[in-house]
């Protein structure tokens, strides 16, 4: 059986893909958040994790806005960067893992979620930069399952149902029959705007509260509205949506292993963090 | 009726419909030979995409602002100021109203 084993939260910039083929790692600017992958890559080297399932969010790489899905989950072989016009390098591709793609398909559209498949599926920044972060050496050792999150175009999915989507890929996860040892990724975040006269919009308070409430009382930050995600966290902090999903998948007994934050990153509050899944005590009793 | 945010306009389906033909335009710079093409004659590249005359003078204007009030996307207006080397804290400043200098030291400011 498919064991979930815990879930990391990373920042996705796209300055920090840059930096790292500037090889910035060591600058003052850059290593307070680059330091906080050296446990990553430890907790990754132990936790040896087959499938990464990836909720993260495009920003016009492989969707436009003439078809948006508010969820879509990939089922491709492979998954291939391009040139997304502001200037990081091209990442290189990562394999995907279609059996477990279709079961966790089946599972959801079972589970009511009307989620769209993406046979083929560009992916953007916002896997490649995290993939790179996890894995720094000449590999991804890793096939991944992203689940796209539209956090772009108005109405948005709302935090919960973000949260409800999260745990029915848990519970699918849980119910596959291959022997996997699968980790769940949430990417973007945390708070930060780009766009209008409130651009530079920081609010560590709220990040602060998000980050806290995430492994304890994830429904108290459910009940937030978009409206209210948008005011506290900034027009872009509603990546926020991909965190919330990824703690859903967490279905046992979470526990956060690792955190760093630092302000900022170009215009956002970065932020990493790692989540242990442990089994439930009644289940390893059973 | 939801307060408004300051300084915010969400993206939603009046600016999606208001902003369609500029966003398309902005997603076309995915590619090299869409990002010359612009720069070689940038009045050509726009009719191409059939924008109205307030976003024509808005790209012209290089305003984010004026982009966005007529219905940009922040990340499809990213790919077209990246044409002229701009970053997020470029357009952040610009649309602030800061030097860029500032822009960074209220960021770092924002962490403290």
């Amino acid at each position: 059986m498919a064991a979930i084993i815990g879930a990391i939260a990373t920042t996705h910039v796209p300055s920090i893909g840059k930096a790292i083929a500037e090889r910035k790692q060591g600058d003052p600017y850059w290593s307070p958040f680059f330091r906080g992958f050296d446990y990553v890559h430890d907790w990754l080297a132990r936790e040896k994790p087959d499938v990464a399932v990836v909720f993260y969010n495009d920003h016009g790489l492989n969707f436009f806005l003439d078809k948006l899905p508010t969820f879509a989950v990939g089922a491709a072989k492979l998954y291939r960067n391009e040139d997304e016009g502001w200037g990081i390098p091209v990442a290189r591709s990562i394999p995907g893992d279609p059996d477990l793609s279709w079961h966790l398909i089946n599972a959801l559209v079972a589970d009511e979620f009307d989620i769209t498949i993406c046979q083929e599926m560009l992916v953007d920044h916002a896997v490649t930069i995290p993939m790179a972060l996890m894995w720094p050496g000449e590999q991804w050792p890793i096939r991944i399952v992203p689940v796209s999150i539209n956090t772009v175009q108005h109405p948005l999915p709302s935090l919960k149902r973000c949260l409800n989507l999260g745990r029915a890929i848990g519970r699918a996860i849980e119910a596959y029959a291959g022997n996997l040892r699968v980790m769940i990724v949430g990417t973007g975040g945390l708070s930060h705007q780009l766009d209008g006269k409130r651009a530079g919009f920081i609010n560590t308070k709220f990040d602060q509260l998000c980050m806290d409430k995430l492994v304890s009382e994830p429904e108290l930050l459910a009940r937030y509205s978009i409206h209210d995600l948008v005011d506290e966290a900034g027009a872009q902090g509603v990546e926020f949506l991909n965190w919330m999903a990824m703690r859903g998948a967490l279905t046992g007994r979470v526990i956060e292993v690792h955190r760093n934050y630092h302000v900022p990153i170009s215009n956002t509050a970065a932020a990493t963090v790692v989540l242990e899944n442990r089994a439930l005590a009644q289940r390893e009793a059973a | 009726m939801q307060q408004d945010i300051p300084g915010t306009t969400l993206f939603d389906g009046n600016q999606a419909q208001k902003g369609f033909a500029l966003n398309r335009m902005c997603f076309s710079f995915n590619s090299a030979e869409n990002r010359a093409a612009f720069l070689r004659d940038e009045n050509a590249y726009c009719r191409k995409f059939g924008l109205t005359d307030e976003q024509r003078a808005a790209v012209k204007s290089r305003s984010v602002l004026r982009m966005i009030e007529a219905g940009g996307n922040i990340y499809y207006l990213a790919k077209l100021a990246g044409i002229f080397g701009l970053n997020v804290q470029d357009i952040g400043a610009q649309q602030t109203d800061m030097t860029v200098e500032n822009f960074k030291a209220k960021l770092v400011a924002a962490g403290r």
